[in-house]
């Protein structure tokens, strides 16, 4: 479309009659970022992967006698130390004569149970501690702030190490899961408390104040929903993180008892036949390794679907 | 510059220009043409998505995302640009092309001190050599942008500087190398009004002086006609009509453009004014008779602000201010940042303490109510805020949005909830099926539509606008002023309307109140104060709105 | 700056002293004799006994036992091990050789990390980029005990390109194995970091005007993207100091190296609880150092920081 605009005073062809101002489109399926991200992350084949392996794991963590009827522990017999393949036993043997294969299946139950109740401890205290300190700040802040400073100063695991060393009489999966979960808080903590620091300053906020909400209310309805998403990819990535801190701790002898079927203990006690049989511990190995890529990745793609900016990393 | 006046410095042919996207290609220029003359300022004027900047930015190759030039051809100096090398354009850049961009906090880097920024333009463009010779021209650029003790700025950072500095260095180096060429990318938008003027006079004659052809981005058609000789106007990627400053203004012809002149708030000011002189003013004994609604006596806010770990300095953000607003009518606090207008407007609305003085809502005094008297008088006042894209739960649907005031205070039930819901709706122009459906999904014009229905939910006596219009654009400002104007008038509604834009006190309100650094400067009704400004400031700030130097009747400088 | 400095020593003191305090308080506090859970399924002696309760102030209350132990630590006095030798003694021959294989860690991690990470970034979206992040991704899930094993295995034992275990001999050169599994642990986050961070910057308006002025792109990705951006990578290395910690402690015992991390795994193998706890608060007095040197590496970084308006 040309004109010659070096003329006086040039005007464009009118097209039609009145110039419509703002018209408003509506398109055809309502959208909110809940309803976008999942419209998003639905696309993705990634996701899918992720989801069917997370169901798997969580299958054999549920009904181990789905995946295989060899007892793990009670069948072992030293003659087949350390032997290979036979029927009946596809991945072998551990040390100690028992199959590699029932073991791995039945480590899923700790590895999943503890990174579960870690997570779910580690995330409520967490956004509790986060949402006040951010909500309200002033001196709540402050202390909470502080007190959430003390707890990240500490490494997690080396904090659980401390902790079952010291409760070396009480090794079982909750005792475990709170030394793992009452220190990883701080880190959801501040996540959240960032999160809720950003929406408090939203315009909406002030507005359900000056509707006549009160404080707290307008806390619980519009504050937390808003600050959930990245809640969600931590809690996602804290899950991965907690299996692989329980098979950290049970490696370094400080988990459940040595005789818990654990994927951590597996490889732990694979390590001395290391150079004679790696596969008892590469098999276990390839178990966690896989639980925790499916969680990673799944935590990738909630945060890639809930924030715009990330979708512009892609 | 020695080129005649007859051959056109930049010629643009039949620009197109088009991004990438998931669904393929969308063209967003479709064929733009423009010349430009030497010593000449051409504007280009137009709203957001109209294009203008994206024919700026195609001219330096400068395309953000996927942008890319599908077709056309943009000469300076006879000199082909599209099609050049980035190492060829990086010639261009800086040497025949300045470019100064808009916002002058995001467009320095933190980092790096200004002077640094200044002397990799000027050793970039091979202007100077020699760390000495660098550093004097550093100073000496710095000094024609108009930047006091030039030497010691240099080693400062960007943060240290105000907006205006910050955007005087950013003229600074666009102009460092004399560059034929000047784009100037809506320089003054994100400054103060004041401040804008001053930038823009000297903007003036620095370009005089030099000889530099100047291409004026702006959304003010005011601003284009005052600073520009032509004026291009551009909606939805094409040119609607083109031509001198005055011919556009005075003799608008395309639609489009009889609207913008119609509706900017710049012109339309000059314009009112002129009619109101002419019909005679308003006085304040004309409205004395009418009772007031909101009444403020010596109202006065300090912070403590932290200085360091344990010192704390206090700050009087607002000091001393008392006004009426008389029912029915429209105040307008209007002063530019930190004049403590959003204070004023907040402690009336009761979201912050008063630190001292008193507001009284039809002669009750507000903070010696209760909890449930505090409740019920919310009923009566609400606000508008001014982020169209932060005032609304992005998690809740337009019908909860608007219903959410009634689910607070009890009134009605499910049904009649939604009936009113409905209603609202309607008053403010909106199409029913919004009620299921999102805020991300609107325009930023129809979010404040939904934001003006949520605070006629239950059926208030006062408004309060906080600067409820400033972030709209021109065409879209002007549609919700009028449906502003017609709800009052149905209604009648008060409003309390804050606002750093003295156009629009001109289009929208009855009385004024200036404030400046939280004291009121002057106040009276709009006629009064616009025909015969008292105090310095006042003056000042009628002055710095765009296009107040062409006669258009009414003020003129 | 100096404020800041002030304001971020003046926060260290409180959190030092809660960390301590925890961590005592975990092992002290709890019911049940202390000492007892200390010695895990050990019996000590009714001598051992005596001596450690009196080296705790076990007889004292809470509050004094904490006081005695935190002017020993500010005295220098950490307190023995199980076996009789003194931390402090302790410390002084295992520090170095963890401070070597730290040092080469993070050489390692943050070398791979910004550039990988920075031409990720450049060519994001194409093989490079796609490649690069499901390795780090792999990197991200392997536990590092994992990697190492894995390492040991294929690098020392099959292909026999390293040895697998240092030992005695534990200089420079010998550490290049643990060194490399320690930093390819930590070096996916970092990348990833570096990767966001990169990108982000590149769509900062100040880039744009960089170019405006006539820059090359050979200046203008050094000078304004990449400076910008190695912001954050260096504050997040403060916390991805305590994945070190912990990565250190299990390489050191997996490669048999004579550090710090060797000996907390030692003791925690065979359960001697007093050294592991005396070895945590080490750890943590390091963590909270390292943490304090980055807030002031940040603060010389950032002039928004250094020049308060």
């Amino acid at each position: 479309m040309s004109g010659d605009t070096s003329a006086t005073h040039y005007v464009a062809p009118i097209k039609d009659g009145t110039i419509a101002v703002d018209v408003v489109k509506i398109a055809e399926k309502p959208s909110n970022l809940w309803r976008d991200a999942w419209a998003d992350m639905r696309r993705r084949p990634m996701f899918w992967i992720s989801m069917v392996i997370v169901l798997v794991v969580l299958l054999m963590a549920l009904w181990p006698t789905l995946f295989t009827q060899t007892p793990p522990n009670s069948n072992c017999q030293l003659s087949d130390s350390n032997g290979g393949p036979a029927a009946g036993h596809p991945l072998g043997f551990t040390f100690q004569g028992c199959d590699i294969y029932a073991r791995t299946v039945w480590g899923a139950r700790t590895s999943v149970s503890v990174g579960l109740i870690a997570t779910i401890i580690g995330s409520v205290i967490g956004l509790i501690m986060g949402a006040l300190a951010g909500f309200y700040g002033g001196w709540l802040d402050g202390l909470l702030s502080r007190v959430g400073d003390i707890f990240f100063s500490i490494p997690y695991i080396l904090a659980a190490v401390v902790v079952m060393s010291v409760f070396a009489q009480f090794r079982n999966v909750f005792t475990l899961a709170f030394a793992i979960g009452g220190f990883a808080w701080a880190s959801t903590a501040r996540v959240v408390r960032a999160e809720v620091l950003r929406v408090r300053q939203a315009d909406f906020v002030m507005a359900s104040r000056a509707l006549g909400k009160s404080r707290f209310g307008t806390l619980i309805a519009h504050v937390i929903p808003n600050a959930i998403a990245p809640l969600l990819v931590v809690t996602t990535l804290s899950l991965a993180a907690a299996i692989v801190a329980e098979a950290t701790l049970s490696f370094l002898g400080v988990g459940l008892g040595s005789d818990t079927m654990s994927w951590g203990n597996d490889i732990s006690q694979a390590q001395q036949s290391l150079r004679v049989a790696p596969m008892a511990l590469i098999y276990p190995s390839i178990a966690l390794t896989i639980t925790v890529l499916a969680f990673i990745m799944l935590g990738e793609l909630v945060r890639d679907a809930l924030d715009p900016r990330a979708r512009a990393r892609r | 510059m020695s080129a005649s006046t007859d051959t056109p410095l930049l010629r643009i042919r039949d620009l197109k220009v088009a991004f990438d996207t998931q669904k393929g290609s969308r063209e967003v220029l479709h064929g733009i043409n423009l010349e430009l003359y030497p010593g000449e300022t051409l504007a280009i004027v137009g709203e957001s998505g109209s294009g203008k900047s994206t024919t700026a930015s195609a001219i330096v190759n400068l395309l953000p995302g996927t942008g890319h030039v599908t077709a056309g051809s943009i000469t300076l100096d006879g000199q082909e640009l599209t099609g050049l090398t980035e190492g060829q354009m990086e010639k261009i850049r800086g040497r025949e092309i300045g470019y100064v961009p808009q916002d002058p906090m995001s467009n320095l880097n933190p980092v790096w001190s200004i002077g640094f920024q200044v002397k990799e333009a000027i050793r970039a463009n091979g202007l100077a050599t020699g760390r000495k010779e660098i550093e004097a021209r550093a100073v000496e650029v710095l000094q024609q942008a108009g930047l006091a003790d030039a030497s010691k700025r240099l080693h400062q950072y960007p943060h240290q500087f105000s907006g205006g500095m910050r955007q005087r260095a950013l003229i600074g180096i666009g102009l460092a190398a004399d560059p034929k060429l000047l784009i100037a990318d809506e320089p003054t938008s994100a400054l103060d009004v004041t401040v804008q003027r001053v930038i823009l006079d000297h903007l003036a004659s620095l370009t005089k002086e030099k000889g530099t052809s100047v291409l004026l981005i702006t959304h003010d058609l005011g601003l284009a006609a005052e600073r520009a000789e032509k004026i291009i106007v551009m909606q939805n990627g094409e040119i609607v009509e083109a031509g001198p400053s005055r011919e556009i203004l005075e003799n608008p012809l395309h639609p489009y453009t009889k609207k913008l002149v119609a509706a900017a708030p710049s012109i339309a000011s000059q314009r009112i004014q002129a009619v109101h002189e002419r019909q005679g003013i308003e006085t304040s004994e004309d409205i004395a008779g009418i009772p007031p609604t909101v009444s403020v006596r010596d109202l006065t806010k300090d912070y403590k602000i932290r200085q360091g770990q344990f010192r704390s300095i206090p700050f009087r953000a607002v000091d001393a201010v008392s006004f009426d607003i008389p029912k029915g009518k429209t105040l307008a606090l209007v002063g530019e940042s930190g004049s403590g207008k959003s204070t004023v407007a907040k402690m009336v609305l009761k979201l912050e303490d008063v630190t001292s003085g008193s507001i009284a809502i039809d002669g009750v005094d507000i903070s010696s109510l209760s909890g449930r008297e505090t409740l019920a008088l919310r009923r009566r006042m609400q606000p508008v805020f001014q982020d169209p894209y932060g005032s609304m739960d992005p998690l809740r649907n337009i019908g909860n949005t608007i219903s959410e005031p009634l689910d607070i205070h009890g009134v009605g039930d499910k049904g009649s909830r939604q009936e009113r819901v409905l209603e609202l709706l309607d008053q403010v122009s909106l199409p029913r099926e919004l009620a299921t459906r999102y805020p991300n999904e609107l325009s930023g014009g129809q979010r404040q539509r939904v934001a003006i229905a949520r605070a006629l939910a239950l059926k208030p006596d006062i408004v309060v606008l906080d600067e409820a219009v400033s972030a709209l654009d021109v065409l879209v400002q002007d549609q919700i002023l009028k449906l502003l104007a017609e709800l009052q008038s149905e209604l009648d509604l008060t409003y309390l309307f804050i606002t750093h834009d003295l156009a629009v006190v001109r289009v929208a309100a009855d009385l004024v109140c200036v404030m400046e650094k939280g004291k009121l400067v002057e106040q009276g009704t709009v006629d009064e104060i616009f025909a015969n400004p008292q105090q310095e400031y006042t003056e000042r700030l009628l002055q710095a709105i765009p296009g107040v130097s062409i006669a258009l009747g009414g003020r003129s400088a | 700056m100096v404020g800041y400095i002030l304001k971020r020593l003046l926060q260290v003191i409180p959190v030092f002293i809660g960390a301590t305090l925890l961590i005592y308080f975990l092992v002290f506090a709890m019911p049940g004799d202390p000492i007892a859970a200390l010695f895990g399924d050990k019996q000590p002696s009714k001598q051992l006994h005596d001596a450690l309760v009196a080296q705790y102030h076990l007889d004292q209350p809470f509050i004094v036992q904490y006081w005695y132990y935190l002017t020993g630590i500010f005295r220098g006095d950490m307190g023995t091990t199980f076996s009789g030798r003194s931390v402090n003694d302790v410390l002084a021959a295992t520090l170095p050789v963890t401070g070597r294989l730290a040092v080469m860690a993070i050489g390692i991690e943050f070398t791979l990390a910004i550039i990988i990470g920075t031409f990720s970034a450049l060519r994001k979206g194409k093989i490079f980029d796609n490649t690069m992040l499901v390795i780090s991704l792999i990197f991200i899930s392997l536990p590092i005990f994992v990697i190492a094993f894995l390492a040991q295995y294929f690098l020392a034992v099959k292909l026999q390109w390293f040895s697998p275990t240092v030992g005695a001999t534990n200089d420079w050169g010998d550490m290049w194995l643990p060194a490399i599994v320690l930093g390819l642990s930590l070096y996916a986050v970092s990348m990833r970091l570096m990767r966001g961070s990169v990108i982000d910057t590149l769509n900062q308006d100040w880039v744009r005007t960089a170019y405006s002025k006539g820059l090359p792109r050979r200046r203008v990705i050094p000078v304004h993207v990449l400076r910008n951006s190695l912001i954050p990578v260096i504050t997040n290395s403060a916390t991805n100091f305590g994945v070190l910690l912990v990565g250190a402690t299990v390489t050191e015992g997996i490669f048999n190296i004579p550090g710090v991390g060797n000996t907390l795994f030692q003791a925690i193998r065979q359960h001697e609880g007093s050294t592991v706890v005396s070895f945590v608060t080490v750890f943590v007095i390091i963590y909270v150092l390292v943490n304090l040197v980055v807030d002031m590496l940040y603060g010389l970084l950032d002039p928004r920081i250094r020049y308060v308006r």
